[in-house]
């Protein structure tokens, strides 16, 4: 129960992050927290205990599973791996495109601090 | 039906064929770019005549031939089809438009690779059957357009982009968040089988819990009002047909379909969610509308105007009667038809003056006349002018308002339409009546790509209420309508429907 | 004595690169081929393969680096590795579903499990995925690196 709270906390902090700090290439780390934490969150919901990495393979296989008290061997969910891989491909994506604006911005305005960029008013 | 998966792969395809090959002459990229959507136009329509011989089942495709729920399916029903032929008339129209106005600009392949991608990822998030299918499709489709909103790189546009990209990112972690839980609960990913497992187990406290998280994502990607500070600034700072497709049919497909499907297919409506619908739906009504008539550059009021009638389509399902829900859909088609023409319109007189701020432009009928008559069609459209399409919509509104016993939002929506009315009438006599200034009295009309795309697009205005007559209704509206009314029968229909 | 500077970093990193950075491509390209027995596969190898290039232009400077991979060819193995993934895709439709297995373990093309060979269209997938990643994040450090201001 502790490390969803934990997750949480480091979900508040990135939120924190996009919403008070004045500087660009803060909000764009503030954001990158926020997925750090939403993915750490994912992928500890797939743990069952006592259960091992999801990988069948010929010569592994019984040598380290341990089997439960009926019998049956128990892995780890492997969708929530699978699920946030692809999470992580969209952050990179959007960490990417964020940055070459970010850079643009500064050769356009000249500064890095959002209370400079006030151009669209209305 | 082998169709189906063609929809996205041919979108994908040409994207990428168009960033190989696009870079040896503009022509090539023109060719693809307008290839793609001309055979997507065709097949939707067959998929709509299959459809139709089946008399509305749903047909259901497995990726990859693995059985749901353990793979990927991909769903086409009433809803599916009705926004599909949406979303790829005008994604043609926007393209059409774009071979003369984008030679504005530099580097026209990777408007076109883009575009396409944004493309490929609307018709996915309409056809998933799979909930983080859902969310990859509408990942895809921000990603792209955050890049077609900063395309000009001037300052303002990457100043909006930023804004965009930031409040839209987050928005789409709370729906990841939202989805983890449902996962935690039921332990699949499959819409109909979320659906199955909540109603053997209902769970008030989860559910509770996850509507609010959708609300806060979806409603931030449809552009509800506490979270709508993105659209007046991303809409008008894109090049012009990028904002009649932002404005017509992307925050309709990954916003109000995920919403609406969402909502009332897989969680269940209870009688909170469609009072905080009403709500929503009216407080944006009335910012919307009250903060368009302060405003004096052209496309800025046309994303005001955007914000206040889709409040009107969540005000209108949010109601919760089978009325409401065909009056809402009606309207959907209705202001995307129309606020494309209109987005379209206001990229030819940049086209051709180089402004948008009105005080500056002026008289300009006599000199651009298929931009003008054009304009006044959509512009009527949209406040609600008899014989045109919107007025048909909006009347349906209202009578389904009354019909719900809900007075104080008739009142509001009747009020509003006064207001869009005296908005539209300001902007069409400081662009187009009025005198003529000096310096446009050169002006030449728009070329004649672009002018087939208003007129096609304004013959649509002129003849949507024609959908209202009951052979054409039963085809288009109808299924619509009783797709999203079955509600949480959606997970039995589609388990039977499997092959 | 003035000192002419030179691009790139000291003598030591640039010797040790030399030996290396062929390791790491040939790394790189185990993870994605073995993708289907072990972990990492398309992506986690894509981005070990760029990294490598990105090693080159870390110790010997962005002249050099340009000189292997250039941006135009980048840009055309990325457009490649995404046309080759659709493909596998839209063959699939030749037998039945899209994303069908077709490489199935019948004859003429017999395997067993946990072998190279094995598991269908996966390995080709990965491929295709390996060359998009890598392209594409190697041609992304180059924009960023050789922007300049233009009016």
């Amino acid at each position: 129960m502790i490390e969803y709270l934990l997750c949480l906390i480091l979900f508040s902090v990135g939120l924190y992050c996009i919403l008070i700090k004045r500087n660009l290439i803060k909000i764009i780390i503030g954001l990158g927290i926020m997925e750090y934490a939403v993915n750490l969150f994912f992928i500890l919901l797939g743990y069952r205990s006592g259960g091992q990495f999801p990988i069948l393979s010929k010569d592994v296989f019984a040598q380290f599973i341990r089997p439960d008290k009926s019998g049956n061997y128990i892995f780890v969910d492997p969708i929530p791996q699978a699920l946030i891989l692809t999470a992580i491909v969209i952050g990179l994506a959007v960490t990417c495109l964020l940055v070459a604006i970010a850079l643009r911005i500064y050769e356009k305005y000249g500064s890095y601090d959002i209370e400079d960029l006030n151009k669209l008013k209305g | 039906m082998l169709l189906m998966p063609l929809f996205v792969a041919i979108p994908l395809l040409g994207a990428f064929l168009n960033s190989l090959l696009g870079k040896i002459s503009n022509r090539i990229s023109d060719f693809i770019g307008n290839l793609v959507p001309a055979i997507l136009v065709v097949l939707s329509f067959f998929s709509l005549f299959t459809l139709k011989s089946l008399n509305f089942t749903p047909i259901v495709y497995k990726m990859g031939g693995w059985v749901p729920p353990f793979g990927i399916c991909f769903v086409l029903d009433g809803f599916s089809i009705l926004m599909l032929i949406t979303i790829n008339i005008i994604a043609l129209t926007a393209t059409i438009f774009s071979i003369p106005y984008m030679e504005k600009y530099t580097d026209k392949w990777k408007y076109y690779t883009l575009f396409l991608l944004m493309l490929t990822a609307m018709n996915g998030a309409v056809l998933t059957g799979d909930m983080f299918n859902l969310f990859v499709w509408l990942e895809i489709g921000a990603i792209s357009s955050y890049a077609l909103v900063a395309f000009g790189t001037e300052q303002e546009e990457l100043e909006a982009s930023f804004k965009y990209a930031i409040m839209s990112s987050s928005a789409s972690l709370f729906i990841l968040i939202g989805i983890a839980f449902l996962y935690s609960y039921t332990s699949t990913l499959n819409m109909a089988d979320i659906g199955k497992i909540l109603l053997e187990k209902p769970n008030s406290t989860l559910v509770g819990f996850v509507s609010v998280l959708f609300l806060l994502g979806f409603g931030l990607k449809s552009a509800l009002v506490p979270f709508h500070s993105w659209l007046p600034d991303a809409h008008p700072s894109a090049p012009a047909p990028i904002s009649a497709m932002l404005s017509g049919v992307l925050i309709k497909s990954l916003g109000i379909y995920a919403l609406v499907r969402v909502f009332f297919n897989i969680l269940g409506v209870t009688n909170t969610l469609l009072n905080i619908f009403v709500i929503l739906g009216i407080i944006s009504m009335v910012f919307g509308g009250l903060l368009a008539l302060y405003q004096k550059d052209l496309k800025r009021l046309l994303a005001y105007s955007t914000i206040s009638q889709v409040g009107y389509i969540i005000f209108s399902f949010g109601l919760g009667t089978s009325f409401g829900i065909f009056a809402g859909l009606f309207h959907l088609i209705n202001h995307a038809v129309a606020k494309a023409l209109l987005f379209l319109n206001s990229g030819s007189l940049v086209y051709s003056t180089g402004e948008r701020d009105l005080e500056k432009l002026g008289g300009l009928k006599e000199k651009m006349q298929v931009t003008a008559a054009t304009s006044l069609l959509g512009s009527m459209s949209v406040s609600g002018v008899p014989p045109l399409g919107g007025f048909w919509s909006k009347l349906l509104i209202i009578i389904s308002a009354l019909n719900a016993k809900h007075f104080l939002g008739a009142t509001i929506a009747i009020l509003m339409s006064i207001i869009t009315l005296a908005y539209y009438l300001k902007l069409q006599k400081m662009t187009f009546f009025g005198i003529l200034r000096q310096q446009w009295l050169n002006l030449k009309e728009a070329p004649i790509l672009m002018c087939i795309s208003m007129i096609f697009l304004a013959g649509l205005c002129l003849f949507l209420g024609l959908i209202l007559l009951p052979g054409v209704k039963d085809v288009f509206l109808e299924p619509a309508t009783k797709a999203i009314e079955n509600g949480v029968e959606y997970s039995r229909i589609i388990f039977e429907n499997i092959p | 004595m003035i000192k002419k500077s030179e691009p790139g970093m000291t003598i030591i990193v640039k010797t040790i690169t030399r030996y290396t950075v062929a390791l790491i491509l040939l790394f790189g390209i185990y993870i994605v081929l073995h993708g289907h027995l072990t972990p990492g596969g398309g992506f986690a190898g894509g981005v070990i393969v760029a990294l490598s290039f990105v090693h080159i232009m870390l110790a010997f400077g962005k002249e050099t680096a340009i000189k292997k991979m250039s941006e135009k060819s980048s840009g055309i193995l990325e457009s490649l590795g995404a046309i080759l993934f659709v493909t596998i895709a839209l063959l699939g439709l030749t037998a039945g579903y899209f994303f069908f297995n077709f490489i199935t373990g019948q004859k003429p093309l017999e395997t067993s499990f946990f072998r190279l060979f094995s598991s269908g269209i996966i390995p080709f997938c990965n491929i295709a995925i390996c060359l998009k990643v890598g392209a594409g994040l190697f041609g992304i450090f180059l924009a960023l690196i050789f922007f300049k201001k233009n009016d």
